[in-house]
């Protein structure tokens, strides 16, 4: 019972009555009535044009987090580098950087470099680093010692540990994480707009304040139709890869 | 070809293996060389639709480094952590704030979880025989963890007033498709011994699942739930953006007004706090898989 404890307090501290609730479920029920149908208006290319620029934001930043993760990633993994401050140094930097929400660096970007797209994507990219980061690092970390030792034992050297033996076992896992995060960071895409930095969130901020929710809908359901698109294709490509590297090896 | 004299086989043999070798080889190497023509052409489309230019990048990203600098100065010009009585001079409201987005995560977490298991049970496959209701509460399940929980916030905003409410409400919606999805995985995965225990000695639907299901799944949900409640206390600071309470209505104004010591001061006391729910959580869950309970 202690767990439903904060309820009473968040109840209390908050102001929530009942009058509230069934007022905004009642104005909730409204506005799911006036969805129907869903239509863009005249707006469809507009926001067309602005659903591209989110998936160009999503890929850029997924695509450039990974490329600085990567190596930042193999100086946090123990099998690989020996230094114990170093790695402890880049684990908690990736720590650091994840704990801020990817809209906190959308705030911080749009101050370094303006309003639009440019700051979306280094939001992505940055709160990335530190995730991807952190699965990099486990990834590496989880990688079998044995094909290494092999590689040790008949006189290979660090680099052909890593290239020979470390590399083709963590490569496809590490496209998953990289596909996955793709699509998960097309969600995301789409509500960094709401603070100016590109992207479809801008319009769909739009919508809702100006309470058009034909609108609304519309915009909502491009975005779970986009979002189950690259679902479907990661799954392809991510499959594609790992059944070729399976054949090569 | 040296080759030949250390396979020791005759030249006619080994010709043809080397070249189906090479064309194996050339094979592999035009597959990796279309995939990266086809990436880099991806990228390129995706940089002139977002409008980016390679040089932008490195004319701006100096920006980044004085920004930076100017995130570790008072308004004084001395180094913030020279004087951290200035430094985190709102510390009470700021922590006030940061409590009420604890709240608001915790009370999202918890009435989603609950909800989530509800409709775990009725996703699972072992405990609902009717495929038409599974499918239909999959779909909703999905729909509530693809919509993003800012896209509900801003809606109910608009249906329930500026306030902790729509935060709260919009956690429960995206943590109910987030959980209710993995809950799922977990009842499918369960022993089927005691439900057919249960059911041979007449038990209800009810009976069933707090009998039969619950004991099995408990440490698994709640450490799915620990795990939830960590990534929505991340969500939660993000709230106060667009009126849905919490310290994100503060911490945007101190970034819109270009405060730089108060940023870093709230950005130090939301890693701060990041980090400490984190590692409560990981112990509590490492404590829950390894049997603490149950």
């Amino acid at each position: 019972m202690a767990l439903v404890a904060p309820l009473f307090l968040a109840w209390h501290l908050f102001g929530v009555s009942l009058a509230q609730l069934g007022n905004g479920f009642w104005k909730l029920g409204q506005f799911a009535v006036l969805m129907f149908p869903p239509t863009p208006g005249r707006f469809f290319w507009l926001f067309l044009q602005a659903l591209g620029e989110t998936l160009a934001i999503a890929l850029l930043g997924t695509l450039g987090a990974a490329v600085v993760a990567l190596p930042f990633s193999l100086l946090a993994a123990h099998n690989i580098t020996p230094f114990a401050p170093l790695r402890f140094l880049v684990k908690r930097s990736f720590d650091i950087i994840r704990s801020i929400d990817t809209l906190i660096w959308a705030l911080i970007w749009i101050g370094v470099v303006g309003l639009g797209p440019f700051a979306g994507v280094l939001a992505i990219l940055t709160s990335d680093i530190g995730a991807l980061g952190k699965l990099f690092t486990e990834t590496f970390e989880e990688a079998d010692q044995k094909p290494v030792e092999g590689i040790r034992s008949s006189g290979g050297n660090r680099t052909a540990e890593f290239v020979f033996a470390i590399w083709p076992q963590v490569s496809p896992v590490i496209l998953g994480q990289i596909l996955y995060f793709f699509e998960s960071n097309t969600r995301s895409a789409t509500i960094i707009g709401v603070v100016g930095a590109g992207g479809i969130g801008l319009h769909l901020y739009e919508e809702i304040r100006t309470l058009e929710w034909q609108m609304v809908a519309f915009i909502v359901l491009m975005i779970l139709v986009t979002v189950a698109v690259i679902d479907f294709i990661s799954v392809r490509i991510c499959r594609q890869f790992t059944g070729y590297l399976k054949a090569a090896s | 070809m040296t080759l030949s004299t250390t396979t020791q086989l005759p030249d006619a043999q080994v010709q043809p293996l080397l070249r189906a070798y090479d064309q194996a080889r050339a094979a592999s190497r035009l597959t990796s060389l279309l995939w990266a023509a086809a990436l880099i052409v991806v990228v390129g489309l995706a940089s002139w639709i977002a409008e980016i230019h390679p040089l932008t990048f490195f004319e701006k990203i100096g920006g980044f480094t004085s920004y930076f600098e100017r995130l570790t100065h008072l308004d004084d010009g001395a180094y913030v952590w020279t004087n951290p009585a200035e430094w985190f001079w709102g510390l009470k409201k700021w922590l006030r704030l940061l409590g009420e987005t604890i709240l608001i995560a915790y009370s999202g977490t918890f009435i989603g979880a609950v909800l989530a298991v509800v409709f775990s049970f009725m996703s699972a496959a072992n405990l609902n025989g009717s495929p038409l209701l599974r499918g239909m509460v999959k779909r909703g399940l999905e729909f509530c963890r693809t919509v993003p929980d800012l896209v509900f916030a801003l809606i109910f905003v608009v249906a329930f007033g500026v306030g902790a409410l729509p935060g709260i409400i919009a956690i429960v919606i995206h943590t109910i498709g987030a959980l209710g999805k993995l809950f799922g995985e977990l009842v499918e995965n369960i022993d089927s011994g005691p439900l057919e225990g249960l059911t041979a000695s007449g038990a209800g639907k009810i009976a069933l699942a707090r009998f039969g299901v619950l004991p099995q799944v408990a440490p698994g949900f709640l450490s799915y739930a620990l795990l939830r409640f960590e990534i929505n206390v991340r969500g939660a600071t993000v709230m106060g953006f667009v009126g849905a309470g919490g310290i994100g209505d503060e911490l945007m104004i101190t970034i819109r007004q270009f405060h730089y010591s108060d940023i870093s001061a709230i950005l130090c006391i939301i890693i701060a706090t990041v980090f400490l729910i984190d590692m409560l959580t990981t112990r509590l869950r490492r404590y829950l898989l390894t049997g603490g309970m149950f």
